[in-house]
């Protein structure tokens, strides 16, 4: 089945909106918006789903022009036709609406006929024109993959003649790019785009590209070379160039001409004492410089037949000092910039390489094979997370706010909305009830800043304010995030933040707590949380009489050995219910661990009775196995601590069990001396 | 009544809606949405406030509504109104003579529309 495609109705009059839904839903799915914010609202959400937007122009809040010229900002117009629709058949409107991207005017009053044909044909262009574009993409990506690995081929062969590892050309592509992009943001003197640094990496594998015309008995001479020999070295960097103006036909390419650069005048210095042409300071083309400087930096890190590798801090002072040759004073400022990143990326690169080709080529295949549907398939799983989120979000319960800039707003999570009784998208945040009246105005004005003083490397805050929630003043925690748009310098474009109500989380706490002091299998305490509270209940004194029952099942093993874990694990369960059934609620009940349960009891007169009653309730067979059950017992009136009542119930349940299991014992003389016996016995 | 009737009651252009809208049955349910659109109450207001320029973006959306819907006439009083009201920031004292006749065509044809009977559901 197909599913319908969308349209956004953007007009205040609902009636219109509603005539245009009637003309249109049989074909197309309808979203409306009746203001342009509501608009820019739902296209941040949806702008993947949304074919093509009905716009009119006079609306209250923000109008149609105000509406075209976000989607401008936003690029959203890049991808969506835009079709204005208004009773204004003046030419400037028409004109402006056109200059802002609108493909298409309808005037009112509408024409069926008109509106549905004006519509299909241009969610048909778009379509075409996304379809072409996507195609055009892949197709440039495979070109540059293409060129890329062509370049890389050649620059091998050189590096491989010259006996290099392989790795010289990837390193300098490396640091050419770290210091291209810490000198663009140090000065725009040079003029270098996003564009011109892959354009200037790329050209960089082919600095020794002439290399391939000297003979390899002087390559590879491990020796000093004589001054002839040297001479014949140099010719390099002519010999490079030369080839490349004479590839045919190319020599406009933008490429060629950097490569050229590269190729002659990576061995010039800044103080015109290099080779081949002595050219000087800025003569120099910027290019050359950048990967002269790349390549000295590697040579020096790198083990050759003529020297060792020399540490990154090394080489860097030696480069400072003048050692390697005469350098732009800003680039060298570049290098001591980028020198620990540098470091990081050279390792990565000699080790991850492999693992990298092998992805490149994955994605590749994935894009060969599905061919136009990659789009298609990217829209998909981008409307899978959105729903994801939103159910997650909604499951979470906890307020999650959206804080866009440009234009300002905030977009509330369903759950978060109905909970504040606030809508779900607020603009002028700072003058709504979200702004003013659930934050204090101060408040909330800190949050923005707050945020808009994060940077990309470290976004997330944590705030604590006191909001109006309902009414009540609460006491809250707000964790936020910033957000960054990915440019150079990265510009700052709002945030996603959650409100948690910091009671709630108090009583989580407690839960926690709670937790964590039972045992999980039985739901009784576990055998801290019991010795902490019998400590307490003994230190409280008053002439109070307690117990303290010690209880060992006697067939457990055999249960877990023939009837299986989960067997044993039932009959656990069930003990432990009978306990709980069988005690009050100021008594403690704990498994220690094992097979062995304590109960901490307080009694009157004799605590017999109720140590008779646990011993029959449990003297029984659960599904047919007898589970059998040994009771030691001691008694105080409030005087001792829990562990040496414990050492005295221990002893008399040792005495039961040697007189036969199946019983219990009390604690008295008896045992004391039985239980010695045992300990000298051992 | 029927649609054509009504609309020669209310002084409309019967034969321009249908070349548009093609169907009685279309008409009669937006004729039917015309009397409870919100834009008539908000114009009431904007004009009680003289609040010039809500005032414009509510005449604005009527006089669409009207042509939309053929309503030649009230469409020719709310035209008059919104170019009357068309960028003022002070709200001008003809407008109210004006806004007087659009509210009578509104109760007039709010009447006539009033007696189609309500389509099936």
């Amino acid at each position: 089945m197909r599913t319908k495609k969308k349209i956004l109705i953007v007009d205040d009059s609902e009636m219109n909106r509603a005539l245009l839904e009637d003309m249109l839903s049989g074909d197309y799915e309808i979203a409306e918006a009746s203001n342009g914010m509501e608009a820019c609202a739902y296209l941040r959400d949806h702008e993947l789903e949304i074919c093509l937007i009905l716009l009119d122009i006079v609306m209250p809040v923000m109008d149609g022009f105000e509406t075209l010229a976000m989607m401008n900002k936003n690029g959203w117009i890049k991808n969506i036709p835009v079709i204005m629709i208004s009773a204004e058949t003046a030419f400037t409107y028409i004109d402006r609406a056109y200059g802002l991207g609108a493909v298409d005017y309808i005037s009112r009053p509408f024409d069926e006929r008109t509106v549905r044909h004006r519509v299909d044909s241009n969610v048909i262009l778009g379509e075409k024109q996304r379809d072409l574009s996507a195609r055009l993409s892949d197709q440039i990506y495979e070109k540059e993959k293409d060129n890329r690995l062509m370049i890389e081929i050649l620059s091998h062969i050189v590096e491989f003649r010259n006996g290099e590892s392989g790795l010289h050309v990837l390193h300098v592509h490396a640091i050419t790019e770290l210091i291209l992009k810490t000198l663009r943001k140090k000065t725009n003197q040079y003029e270098i785009s996003p564009k011109d640094i892959s354009l200037i990496c790329n050209a960089s594998a082919l600095h020794d590209v002439g290399k391939i015309t000297i003979p390899s008995e002087i390559l590879n001479k491990p020796g000093k070379f004589t001054p002839e020999e040297f001479e014949i070295m140099k010719r390099h960097t002519l010999e490079g160039a030369k080839m490349l103006n004479d590839i045919p036909l190319r020599a406009d390419e933008p490429l060629i001409k950097i490569a050229y650069q590269i190729c002659r005048w990576h061995h010039e210095r800044y103080d015109g004492r290099g080779y081949p042409d002595g050219l000087k300071g800025e003569q120099i083309p910027i290019a050359a410089q950048v990967v002269a400087l790349a390549d000295v930096y590697d040579a020096l890190t790198s083990k050759r037949v003529y020297k060792p590798a020399f540490t990154p801090e090394k080489a860097v002072e030696m480069i400072l000092n003048g050692e390697c040759g005469c350098f732009n004073p800003l680039l060298l400022e570049c290098l001591k910039d980028v020198q620990e990143d540098l470091k990081e990326e050279l390792v990565v690169l000699s080790l991850g390489n492999a693992a990298d080709k092998e992805i490149q080529k994955t994605v590749a295949h994935a894009l060969k094979t599905d061919g136009a549907d990659v789009s298609n398939r990217t829209i998909r799983l981008f409307e899978h997370e959105r729903m994801k989120n939103k159910i997650l979000s909604d499951l979470s319960k906890d307020i999650i706010f959206e804080y866009s800039l440009d234009p300002e707003m905030i977009e509330l999570s369903d759950w978060g909305a109905e909970y504040l009784g606030l809508p779900a998208t607020i603009s002028e945040p700072r003058k709504s009830d979200f702004g003013k009246r659930v934050f204090r105005s101060e408040d909330f004005a800190k949050l923005l800043d707050d945020l808009k003083n994060t940077t990309p490397d470290n976004p997330a805050i944590v705030r604590r304010f006191v909001l109006d929630i309902k009414g009540e003043k609460t006491s809250c925690k707000i964790f936020a995030n910033s957000m960054w748009a990915d440019t150079e310098p990265p510009e700052y474009e709002g945030a996603i933040g959650k409100i948690v109500d910091v009671n709630d989380e108090t009583e989580e706490l407690n839960r926690m707590e709670q937790k964590a002091n039972l045992d999980f299998r039985t739901g009784l305490y576990n055998h801290e949380a019991a010795k902490e509270r019998i400590n307490l209940l003994l230190g409280k004194g008053g002439n109070k009489k307690y117990a303290l029952v010690m209880l060992d099942l006697d067939n457990f093993k055999q249960a877990n050995d023939v009837y299986g874990h989960l067997f044993g694990d039932e009959i656990l369960q069930f003990v432990a219910d009978v306990i709980k059934k069988n005690v009050r609620s100021s008594d403690v009940a704990a498994r220690m661990g094992g097979d062995e349960f304590i109960i901490f009891m307080e009694y009157k007169d004799s605590v017999l009775p109720q140590i008779e009653r646990i011993f029959k309730h449990l003297h029984v067979s659960y599904k047919n196995f007898p589970v059998g059950l040994s009771m030691g017992v001691a008694c105080t009136d409030g005087n001792i601590g829990y562990d040496t009542l414990f050492a005295m119930a221990d002893k008399a349940m040792y005495v039961a069990k040697k007189e036969g299991k199946n019983g219990f014992r009390f604690y008295d003389e008896e045992t004391e001396q039985k239980s010695k016996d045992k300990k000298e016995r051992d | 009544m029927t649609v054509r009737e009504c609309y020669e009651k209310m002084g409309a252009d019967y034969d321009d809606v249908m070349t548009r809208l093609r169907t009685d049955e279309r008409v009669a349910k937006f004729l039917a949405r015309v009397i409870g659109d919100p834009s008539f109450a908000m114009l009431d207001d904007a004009v009680a406030q003289k609040n010039a320029e809500e005032a414009f973006r509510a005449a604005h959306t009527i006089k669409g509504i009207c042509g939309n819907l053929s309503l030649s006439q009230m469409g020719k009083s709310a035209s008059a109104l919104t170019e009357s009201l068309r960028g003022k920031t002070e709200f001008p004292e003809e407008a109210l003579a004006l806004y007087a006749q659009v509210k009578a065509d509104f109760n007039m044809s709010a009447e006539c529309i009033a007696q189609i009977p309500s389509p099936q559901v």
